[in-house]
């Protein structure tokens, strides 16, 4: 699996004081993926992404572009690129100008400069807008600027923090569509940060939990969702229940369960909430020992036999459904 | 009186009035007053109403005139240039090299510190430091870097712009830094990211940037000096004239005409050069 241009995270620590923002962690990222680092807020992504850019020093270990450590050289120089949360396109240029910043930078002659620009912009379908300011666009054209300004360099990795936060939801979806489809043509490495867990699963070819400043799980967005392997990754990507059985913590998908009668292998629950999906039912229940549930169940069953609030019901589930949880 | 109220804009006209009232009164009435006396004519002992051009001919057809406004705009010129530089420098290093709010502020109100004492204080506290025997002399000759006191620091072009630089540099600290401080820091990121050196940023980024604060600062600098004339006074020890002190002579010899018509001038140059500094950068999205 290993290639001559993965990007690789040796025992990547950063400490702010006595505080440990990134503990210790190691990872090589798949290449030519679209990688998503997917955590609540204050779990180290961010510091993590910021270290592969070089907007934050590393307080130990090293990072591996192309096997060589580029974790001292300054941002510009480590064939990776960035783009901004708020996007931080400068307000005082025009977008053709923002694109064309760090050829400008390298010297380049204007002619040069903004042809190559053009080409950028218009691959993400914003030519026609060039002459405009950051502030005379709308935040998904002010997003499509900013990633023709990250890619204008021919970074082999490009690194985005966060960026359909700023968007409304409707938009997020078509801006996630359309990051997807960029990385495919491109068919560079995107290492994405975002806190929301169905759009790591939506976009990611890898999904990285990190949780406590360190990764809890990676793998393929299914392999993480079907078999999350700690507590934490089951509940944080949601859909799953943790249950436990003989003292052994379990996950179990909130769709796999299904209502049974007794005697098949099963947990006793109250009722407390019903709420109508459109496609399923979500049935939310206190099994034993205050355990909370959750069963989603396809709406045409459900109302077949309706249930109402405050009835007991027993929940059952297929045996190869359950995942234990190392922790 | 019901129905007044009840005219279109009447109840905005009211709301304006208190301010509108006061510019009337304080501002325009003055300079009417002023702009009309400058046009009376006036004799070694009398002033007496009249139109008539006398005074600016005068003004500008003297040359003494035309040097000391020359020099007052080297007065100008200088001391911009260097509470430009003074004042951009520390708003720099307030904004990107403090990096906790509470230290920007204790930094920021030291710099204000000097403004406790008046400003008529704050320049003759300069005069036992430059003079002849003062501490500047005394210790150059101590360190053995000059043998003979030097002439120049005090009473001199040197000393009127030390202390204009003293007293204005805070006027161009504020305005920056608070332009400055809005500067997103991301901006500074992306543009190191797109591979920008510490001075490229500066050059395509930060001072583009910092212009409206520029010159706001500009303005408040280019203002208070081309109207001081008490500075001007003091520092050179009545040796050096400027068209504060040309006006405020001809006050002192009642000669109210002349100081009006050469106020009048003054104010239209202020205004003209304010003017052609507004055409260069757009201060709006600050106010």
């Amino acid at each position: 699996m290993r290639s001559q241009n993965d990007l690789e995270l040796v025992h990547v620590t950063k400490r702010y004081g006595s505080a440990v923002a990134v503990d210790n962690v190691s990872h090589v990222f798949t290449p030519g993926a679209y990688v998503c680092l997917l955590g609540p807020s204050g779990c180290g992504k961010s510091s993590t992404l910021r270290m592969i850019a070089g907007h934050e020093s590393v307080s130990d270990g090293a990072i591996l572009l192309n096997g060589r450590d580029i974790s001292g050289l300054p941002p510009a120089k480590r064939g990776t690129a960035m783009m901004f949360q708020s996007y931080a396109l400068f307000p005082h240029m025009t977008i053709l100008d923002n694109v064309a910043f760090s050829l400008k930078m390298q010297g380049i002659d204007k002619k040069t400069r903004h042809s190559k620009a053009h080409e950028l912009l218009d691959l993400v379908g914003m030519d026609e807008l060039a002459q405009r300011l950051p502030a005379q666009l709308s935040g998904g054209q002010q997003q499509r600027a900013a990633l023709a300004r990250a890619l204008i360099t021919n970074p082999q990795v490009l690194l985005l923090d966060e960026p359909l936060s700023a968007l409304d939801p409707f938009l997020r979806i078509r801006m996630r569509g359309e990051l997807k489809k960029l990385q495919r043509e491109l068919g560079i490495t995107f290492i994405h940060v975002t806190h929301g867990q169905d759009e790591a699963l939506a976009l990611a070819d890898e999904v990285v939990v990190m949780n406590n400043a360190v990764i809890e799980q990676a793998g393929t967005a299914r392999e993480v969702f079907n078999a999350p392997q700690t507590e934490f990754v089951a509940r944080f990507l949601g859909g799953h229940n943790v249950i436990s059985l003989e003292g052994k913590h379990y996950a179990l998908r909130s769709d796999r369960l299904r209502l049974v009668e007794k005697p098949v292998e099963g947990l006793d629950a109250a009722v407390t909430s019903v709420e109508f999906l459109g496609t399923h039912v979500a049935l939310g229940m206190i099994g034993p020992g205050d355990t909370a549930i959750t069963a989603m169940i396809p709406e045409d069953g459900f109302f077949a036999a309706p249930i109402e609030t405050g009835a007991t019901v027993r929940v059952g589930w297929d045996s190869q459904d359950l995942h234990l949880l190392t922790r | 009186m019901e129905r007044l109220f009840r005219r279109p804009g009447a109840q905005s006209w009211m709301l304006v009035s208190p301010i509108m009232l006061i510019l009337v009164f304080f501002l325009l009435m003055p300079i009417g007053m002023i702009t009309a006396v400058s046009f009376w004519g006036s004799t070694e002992f009398s002033i007496y109403p009249a139109f008539q051009f006398d005074n600016y001919e005068y003004l500008f057809g003297s040359q003494v005139v035309w040097n000391v406004f020359i020099k007052t705009f080297t007065f100008a010129l200088i001391t911009w240039a260097i509470t430009l530089s003074i004042g951009f420098t520390v708003a720099y290093f307030l904004t990107f090299h403090v990096h906790t709010l509470t230290w920007q502020i204790t930094l920021f109100l030291l710099c204000t510190i000097p403004f406790w004492t008046s400003n008529i204080i704050r320049m003759i506290s300069w005069v036992p430091f430059l003079g002849r025997n003062g501490i500047a002399n005394q210790s150059l000759i101590g360190m053995g870097l000059i043998d003979e006191p030097l002439e120049w620091l005090l009473f001199s072009d040197f000393a009127v712009i030390l202390a204009f630089v003293h007293l204005y540099t805070l006027f161009m600290v504020v305005p920056i830094f608070n332009t400055m401080m809005r500067i997103d820091k991301s901006l500074i990121e992306a543009a190191r990211d797109g591979g920008a050196s510490g001075f490229q940023i500066l050059t395509n980024v930060i001072i583009p940037l910092t212009k409206p604060g520029i010159m706001i600062g500009s303005i408040f600098v280019v203002a208070l000096v081309m109207g001081d004339f008490i500075t001007v006074r003091f520092m050179s020890g009545s040796q050096i004239a400027n068209v504060g002190r040309l006006i405020s002579n001809d006050i002192g010899l009642l000669q109210y005409p002349s100081a009006a018509a050469t106020a009048v001038v003054l104010l239209c140059t202020v205004l003209i050069t304010i003017a052609i500094m507004l055409r260069f950068v757009d201060i709006r999205k600050e106010l």
